[in-house]
């Protein structure tokens, strides 16, 4: 199986409200929330870290679940919210625009 | 169904985040609109580096929308370093209000490059002698269109404002037809704010009764003429145990010098981000949480008005006639113009003007003229019905 990149799209707003993220997708204004799953994979999502790297990292140590099923939810997931534009997708590392302060993932601190 | 944005909001009252914040960069401005209550000198204005820093203050504190406003914002040599720290660096859901007048081809691009929401672009008419005339700015109107075909070319969500005065009253139709065309929406809003340092006289430009009655009833604005114009059935207790609006519990505003106040028409400073943590200020600000304490069974007067479950009154102009528990004479008359039926503030005052022998002055003047002929001016205001 290929590895998986996701890097978060720099056009959506987005901010954690309480441990939920909320995100507002740069085509069209829609208004979505991530749940605790989903909220790690956005925040994981650096273009640089393979998917089944997340998972092994972040889902299964966080969660009693297998992990070939977990990889599989993920990438499921991953490609939805490609969909929405919230994340980018490849089978490629995705270079991010630089910034600053580092990637920001919206989080409040 | 309730949606999700009002769910997050809900959230964010229950979690006590301001989840909206209009800061404005500068109130220097390239126009000089005649309804404008800002001081347009700068009087030592936040510096990139200080509103980058409260902009991260601000992403901590779980702000999501951030409008940026004035003034007019372009005149912020470092607009653009702003926009693009809030929208890559910190990730807010950026509005801007702006004239557009310095909005050209260029501009509109970096602004879709930093993927803002929307931009609202003051218009106040769709003919050039009236929307110059209240700009003060010869060609500011073909500026200001220009610059929405530049935005929309881009494919940006454009809306068009537009403030409701004498002066335009006749003109609304045609903006509306213009935004039309323009394929953008367009709000209309007839209120009026006293200036900064507490001068009303501006608020003779507002329309009066007769006018807002007509916008009232057309019904290419509200719908349904009948429901929208009806009078409110009684409040059961839970409307009375509501928030008046959401100054202050889930919005606040940001001045360029750092005030902080619970909205940019609620002028009750609460703290400075030069001296505070926005954090600190937000939460722990005694005016603040005065605000905030207030409920809909607090008002004074408004309790007992028969609007009261369906008014639209502004804590921020009941606090600029003095009492912000106290009725807002604007959103009195609005009331008034929309169901005929005065409320309990403009029935007060036509009692104590007739205890002086004034009798009917107040109701008849509420009739055809504008709203400052119902409220008691102060003594250095000029007389309303000179």
């Amino acid at each position: 199986m290929s590895k998986l990149y996701m890097a978060r799209n720099p056009r959506v707003a987005a901010r954690s409200l309480d441990g939920e993220m909320m995100i507002m997708s740069g085509r069209d204004s829609t208004l979505f929330t991530l749940n605790r799953t989903a909220t790690i994979l956005w925040q994981a999502a650096d273009g640089a870290t393979p998917l089944d790297e997340i998972v092994e990292l972040r889902i299964c140590h966080e969660f009693d679940v297998d992990r070939s099923q977990a990889l599989q939810d993920a990438e499921s997931l991953a490609r939805e919210l490609a969909t929405h534009e919230i994340l980018r997708i490849s089978e490629e590392p995705i270079a991010q625009p630089a910034t600053q302060s580092g990637s920001s993932a919206g989080e409040a601190r | 169904m309730i949606g999700l944005l009002e769910e997050m909001t809900a959230k964010a009252l229950k979690l006590n985040i301001p989840l909206s914040v209009q800061l404005d960069l500068t109130y220097r401005c390239n126009e000089r609109c005649v309804h404008c209550y800002l001081d347009h000198h700068d009087h030592g204005e936040m510096t990139t580096a200080e509103i980058k820093h409260l902009m991260d203050e601000m992403a901590e504190a779980g702000v999501f929308i951030l409008t940026l406003s004035g003034g007019e914002i372009f005149l912020r040599k470092d607009f653009f370093e702003l926009l693009e720290y809030a929208r890559r660096e910190r990730m807010f859901c950026v509005k801007l209000k702006t004239n557009a007048i310095l909005i050209r081809e260029h501009e509109a691009a970096r602004i879709r490059d930093l993927g803002v929401e929307s931009i609202q672009i003051s218009i106040y008419s769709h003919r050039p002698e009236i929307h110059d005339a209240i700009t003060l700015i010869p060609g500011s109107l073909k500026r200001s269109v220009d610059a929405i075909r530049f935005l929309k070319a881009q494919g940006l969500r454009v809306v068009i404002a537009n403030v409701l005065m004498i002066q335009n009253m006749q003109d609304y139709k045609g903006v509306r037809a213009l935004a039309e065309e323009l394929d953008v929406e367009c709000t209309l809003d007839p209120t009026i704010t006293p200036m900064m340092d507490g001068d009303r006289t501006v608020l003779n430009l507002g329309v009066g009764n007769d006018a807002l009655r007509q916008v009232f009833r057309d019904a290419s604005l509200v719908g349904d003429v009948d429901q929208f114009c009806a009078v409110a059935t009684n409040p059961d207790e839970d409307a009375l145990e509501n928030l008046p609006c959401s100054a202050g519990h889930t919005a606040c505003y940001v001045s360029p010098y750092g005030d902080v106040y619970p909205c940019v028409q609620f002028p009750l400073p609460t703290g400075n981000v030069r001296q505070q943590r926005f954090l600190d200020i937000w939460r722990h600000s005694d005016q603040m949480n005065d605000v905030r304490s207030i409920r809909v069974k607090d008002l004074s007067t408004c309790t007992s008005c028969s609007h009261v479950s369906s008014c639209t009154r502004c804590p921020g102009l009941a606090f600029m006639e003095g009492n912000m528990r106290g009725p807002s004479s604007q959103d009195c008359q609005k009331s008034f113009a929309r169901t005929g039926v005065p409320s309990a503030n403009m029935l007060a005052k036509q009692r104590a003007a007739e205890n002086r022998g004034q009798t009917n002055l107040v109701l008849a003047g509420i009739s055809s003229a504008n709203l400052v002929q119902i409220r008691v001016l102060p003594s250095s205001a000029p007389s309303a019905t000179a």
